[in-house]
């Protein structure tokens, strides 16, 4: 047995060499000047930047609008998918989950395409209407998976004991199905809120968000700042990840 | 009643969640460069993105040719580290154990644009030059915690003897490796491999900040880059379209042969 533990040793090396030493250069850059000298200037500098300020807030709101959104088509839609009396076909099943397979920069792009096309004007409506669509997959997906394998005795149980069907699904189904619920907002959130790309396509460049400053600051060499908004960004999301008390398990799932 | 109601809220969700795709699907079929204008049917837009004989042709071809390269390369190591990890971490226990498996959670929580900033700055760090081979080792680095993870139930469904068995027969341990564990967990392994290679395909972020200034370009930073001058190479709708196609075929083809094997058994 003793042996056999020592395979992940090689792993090991590798997550300190690529997970964890990248992740304290991040923090060490944040807090350097341009000649390596330790500073709080770049941190400071993100609460003065006003435009790194309310594109944070902007980044916020759009993951949090886009989150709501999703979970709100997204739950009766992975509900009704869930249950064999109202949907037989696997063939819809199969359709939610296939856009997570397409790459999503192509989705995107067909959005603000079909949106051009239109002749929408592209701003903060295009943005969500584009972001719901690229992400409401995720939010199907686990909660469909955790439907379908939720026991159904349990809602019997509970309308034979005289529920209203109002009360089984608040008090029965939907408590059960909230580790659905949490990784699909997850799922949804997490890469909302730090995206870049899609927002400068669905917007034609008019909203930013937050990940696009990022993606401007190293671009423009401004490394030291640009780690020092990452480092915040990480903070904000470890803070998101602490007080959603997780630390799922696989989230992806296979076909 | 409460079927049909479901049913119509299936389908128009469906129908506004396909509707781009067949869009761009539809107007691949005209030569039109600018997307909407329907000029007669016409399938040269196909014909130019094989022979690549249109500007730009023959680089979206390149950069297909390397997504699909680098997402195999790094599948199929993230599935060999994956798996030979997953079997060394199941061996473990108490602190190590829990280090290890933290460490595994990172990549996975970890907004993508934070994996490309940190891996960009490592290698600048370590004044390792980018190029194919960083991207491939960024995507390994996201990809093997999701084979970890699809190994690890394998492992503690099957009967820990039989490799001390082989062992007590006389295989060395790469062969009771190879002749015993990856058999048993070759369901975990595919589904690893497969969720690797599809996350490698779709990552753009990653890919960014990792590929250097040496011109590597896969399809997403070559779509970036595409949109990012205002006008779309009319040979991406093809593109688009056939990938829509086999992905399409290849998830109806596994689901029905997952469903025809579950009724067998």
């Amino acid at each position: 047995m003793g042996k056999r533990s020592n395979w992940a040793i090689p792993y090991f090396i590798f997550l300190v060499l690529f997970v964890a030493l990248p992740l304290l250069l991040v923090a060490m850059y944040a807090f350097q000047d341009n000649y390596g000298h330790f500073t709080f200037a770049n941190i400071a500098r993100i609460f003065t930047d006003t435009d790194a300020m309310s594109t944070f807030v902007v980044s916020l709101e759009v993951a949090l609008e886009n989150t709501l959104i999703c979970l709100l088509l997204g739950y009766p839609a992975a509900f009704i998918l869930s249950r064999k009396d109202l949907n037989k076909s696997a063939v819809t099943v199969i359709l939610f989950i296939l856009p997570m397979w397409i790459n999503a920069l192509m989705r995107t792009l067909a959005t603000a395409d079909l949106f051009g096309v239109l002749g929408f004007r592209l701003g903060k409506g295009t943005l969500l209407f584009g972001m719901v669509y690229d992400y409401l997959p995720f939010m199907i997906y686990p909660i469909y998976n955790v439907l379908l394998k939720m026991d159904n005795s349990y809602a019997e149980a509970a309308s034979d004991l005289g529920a209203t069907p109002v009360q089984v699904f608040t008090k029965v189904t939907l408590p059960l199905s909230m580790p659905g619920i949490l990784s699909g907002v997850m799922m949804v959130f997490m890469p909302t809120v730090s995206t870049f790309a899609i927002s400068e396509f669905l917007t034609n460049n008019k909203i930013k968000l937050f990940g696009t400053i990022i993606q401007e600051n190293i671009n423009s060499s401004m490394w030291n700042y640009g780690a020092a908004l990452s480092f915040f960004m990480l903070i904000i999301i470890g803070l998101t990840t602490f007080l959603s008390g997780s630390d799922k398990e696989v989230e992806g799932g296979t076909v | 009643m409460k079927k049909i109601i479901s049913q119509i809220y299936i389908w128009i969700l469906l129908i506004l969640l396909y509707s781009p795709l067949v869009f761009i699907a539809v107007f691949s079929f005209t030569e039109a460069k600018t997307l909407g204008n329907w000029t007669g049917f016409s399938m040269n837009l196909y014909r130019s993105l094989f022979t690549g004989n249109v500007s730009g042709g023959a680089t979206l071809m390149d950069a297909c040719r390397n997504t699909i390269l680098i997402a195999l390369a790094a599948a199929a190591v993230s599935t060999l580290l994956g798996t030979v990890s997953a079997i060394g971490i199941f061996n473990l226990k108490g602190r190590r154990k829990q280090t290890i498996q933290f460490l595994n959670n990172i990549p996975m929580l970890n907004p993508d644009i934070i994996t490309g900033v940190s891996l960009f700055l490592l290698f600048v760090f370590l004044h390792i030059s980018q190029g194919f081979l960083t991207v491939v080792l960024a995507h390994i680095t996201f990809c093997t915690p999701y084979v970890v993870l699809n190994v690890m139930p394998k492992l503690s469904q099957m009967n820990p003897n039989i490799y001390e068995a082989a062992l007590d027969l006389g295989a060395t341990p790469m062969q009771a490796f190879w002749k015993v564990l990856v058999p048993q967990l070759r369901p975990g392994m595919l589904s690893g491999f497969i969720l690797a290679f599809t996350m490698s395909l779709d990552d753009f972020a990653v890919t960014f900040f990792t590929r250097g200034t040496v011109g590597l370009e896969t399809l997403s930073t070559y779509i970036y880059a595409d949109a990012r001058k205002g006008g779309l190479t009319p040979e991406l709708r093809p593109l688009m379209t056939i990938i829509f196609l086999v992905v399409l075929v290849s998830l109806l083809f596994i689901n029905l042969r997952n469903n025809r094997a579950a009724q067998k058994s």
